[in-house]
């Protein structure tokens, strides 16, 4: 199966001489076409670092990154990303619609395809009939859902999320997981998605990538079968619970097997 | 009723100060040419009303087209100096530099360039005294962008044009509001010294200098009370403009809304 993401070899250095820090060493990794990918790691791993890379807001010092079979600047180039920061990033002079239609405006389309897209963007992040509404007078759950559907405007091949949700409060935090997996559900993308909460990466994700501290390396790429959909009973499955500990045990530099059947036959 | 009592309590310091002052004058036996009465000041003002309201407007005139022609010229160079920060770089230091020289020495020399009886000498002084607030304030505007903001149109693969029209600019407009409310007050007070150097006589400084060499020190008063009028009124113009064109600004915004 062809990868949406291929990164193959890729080293990362900031700086010369003294100043020289090497945030990545030889990191490969491929993405399947509809994975949701976490890439979790100690602060300062360089997990933002890799997710700027495959979305060419920075290049690789050695090795090679594709997008969709071409290279991260012609991916880029060709609008193939979704972008979602860990704030919002929305033009307080803009209205909410006048934000998600943004980057429908670097393209071809005219005003009333442009509306029309953001309305229904709009409508699967649940914020219709806050189109008319400015950034300003939204909560800042509703506001990273405003960037959300901004992100997937276009409906980019890709959607690179940097620790979206880790300005919220838990519970807003934990609706707007369900709602991410239900719009990933919807609209079949690829997601690949920065965080530092192990349940969160273990929640949402197809794939787990964990990394080890600065020079960031991927240690396990910790594949979660938990059931699809996942919903509110997941949090409370063993088998959830078994893959924390495993990513969690794997950050700290154990090596453990796999849970046993045993365990996951009592949990089923 | 809630205007009222928002406004009321400086409506009564404004009255008080006006009052103390008035029987001050009276009680102490000060004399006219020192500190006239508020009473012989509004008495003036009636007196000379038109004359006032023409002087004012001439001196109006060389303020406002004083800020186009500084506000026009602060804005193209902002710009330019954003789109090419190499340039700004080696710029900036000067510019800095020439903000510490004190203007208003220019105004003889602005005589001599543009001839003392045209206005075009008293708007050159205020151009050149607005243009580096305006600039300064500009660029911060223009520069001082969310790199985030940045890196999102970097992501859209956004065109330069695209970035500064999308998000430089919008992103500068309250910095240009500031930097208007700002010079508002500093233009009047540009083209008023400016008329004290010399020039047509119709003007507010000219007035003012006249009515002080008579000792008619009420109507030199009148004439002030006019020029803070018109300075205020100026000010609340480019408001009622800021509010008009940036609504979504904190500035803006109003208390009911969350």
């Amino acid at each position: 199966m062809s990868g949406v993401v291929s990164v193959r070899g890729v080293d990362k250095v900031f700086g010369t001489g003294r100043e020289r820090t090497e945030a990545l060493r030889r990191i490969d990794l491929e993405i399947p076409q509809g994975a949701f990918v976490s890439l979790i790691g100690p602060s300062g791993c360089g997990k933002s670092t890799l997710l700027r890379l495959i979305g060419d807001l920075t290049q690789p010092s050695v090795g090679t990154i594709e997008v969709n079979g071409k290279t991260a600047h012609r991916a880029r180039l060709d609008r193939d990303y979704g972008m979602v920061f860990q704030s919002p990033v929305l033009f307080d002079w803009r209205t909410v619609q006048r934000n998600v239609e943004l980057p429908l405006e670097m393209t071809a389309l005219g005003r009333t395809q442009r509306a029309a897209r953001a309305a229904a963007m709009l409508a699967l992040v649940e914020l219709g009939g806050f189109e008319r509404r400015y950034p300003w007078q939204l909560s800042g759950g509703m506001q990273q859902r405003v960037a959300i559907a901004r992100a997937l405007s276009f409906e980019p091949a890709l959607i690179l999320m940097d620790e979206p949700f880790g300005a919220l409060d838990e519970m807003t935090r934990e609706r707007l997981n369900l709602e991410l997996l239900r719009i990933w559900k919807q609209t079949g993308t690829t997601i690949v998605f920065v965080t530092h909460s192990i349940p969160e990466a273990v929640f949402l994700s197809t794939q787990v990538a964990v990394m080890s501290a600065r020079p960031g390396r991927i240690l396990e790429v910790i594949s979660v079968d938990l059931p699809q959909p996942r919903n509110d009973l997941t949090r409370e499955d063993a088998r959830y619970f078994g893959f924390i500990t495993r990513v969690r045990e794997r950050l700290r530099g154990h090596d453990v097997a796999p849970p046993r059947a045993a365990e996951v036959a009592a949990s089923g | 009723m809630r205007r009222l009592r928002y406004y009321g309590p400086a409506v009564a310091i404004f009255v008080g100060v006006l009052a103390v002052w008035e029987i001050a004058v009276r009680a102490f036996g000060i004399q006219q040419f020192l500190l006239p009465r508020p009473s012989a000041i509004a008495a003036a003002f009636t007196e000379h009303f038109d004359e006032l309201v023409t002087v004012g407007g001439n001196t109006l005139v060389e303020a406002v087209g004083g800020l186009l022609i500084g506000g026009v010229a602060a804005l193209a160079v902002a710009l330019a100096t954003a789109r090419w920060t190499a340039a700004s770089r080696a710029l900036l230091p000067f510019a800095i530099a020439a903000n510490s020289v004190p203007i208003i020495a220019f105004a003889p020399i602005m005589n001599n360039w543009f001839g003392v009886l045209n206005p075009l000498s008293k708007m050159m002084v205020v151009a050149v005294l607005v243009f580096f607030p305006i600039m300064i304030n500009t660029l911060r505007g223009l520069t001082l962008v969310d790199r985030s903001s940045l890196e999102l149109m970097r992501s859209y693969a956004a065109t330069e044009l695209a970035v500064f029209t999308k998000v430089r600019i919008p992103n500068a407009l309250p910095y240009v509001f500031t930097a208007l409310k700002v010079s508002a007050t500093l233009s009047l007070i540009g083209a008023i010294v400016a008329e004290y150097f010399g020039g047509a006589r119709s003007v507010l400084g000219q007035f003012i200098i006249t009515e002080a060499a008579f000792f008619r020190f009420a109507n030199a008063w009148a004439a002030i009370v006019v020029a803070s009028a018109v300075s205020i009124a100026f000010f609340l113009i480019i408001v009622a403009i800021e509010r008009v064109a940036i609504p979504w600004h904190a500035s803006s915004r109003s208390a009911e809304s969350s």
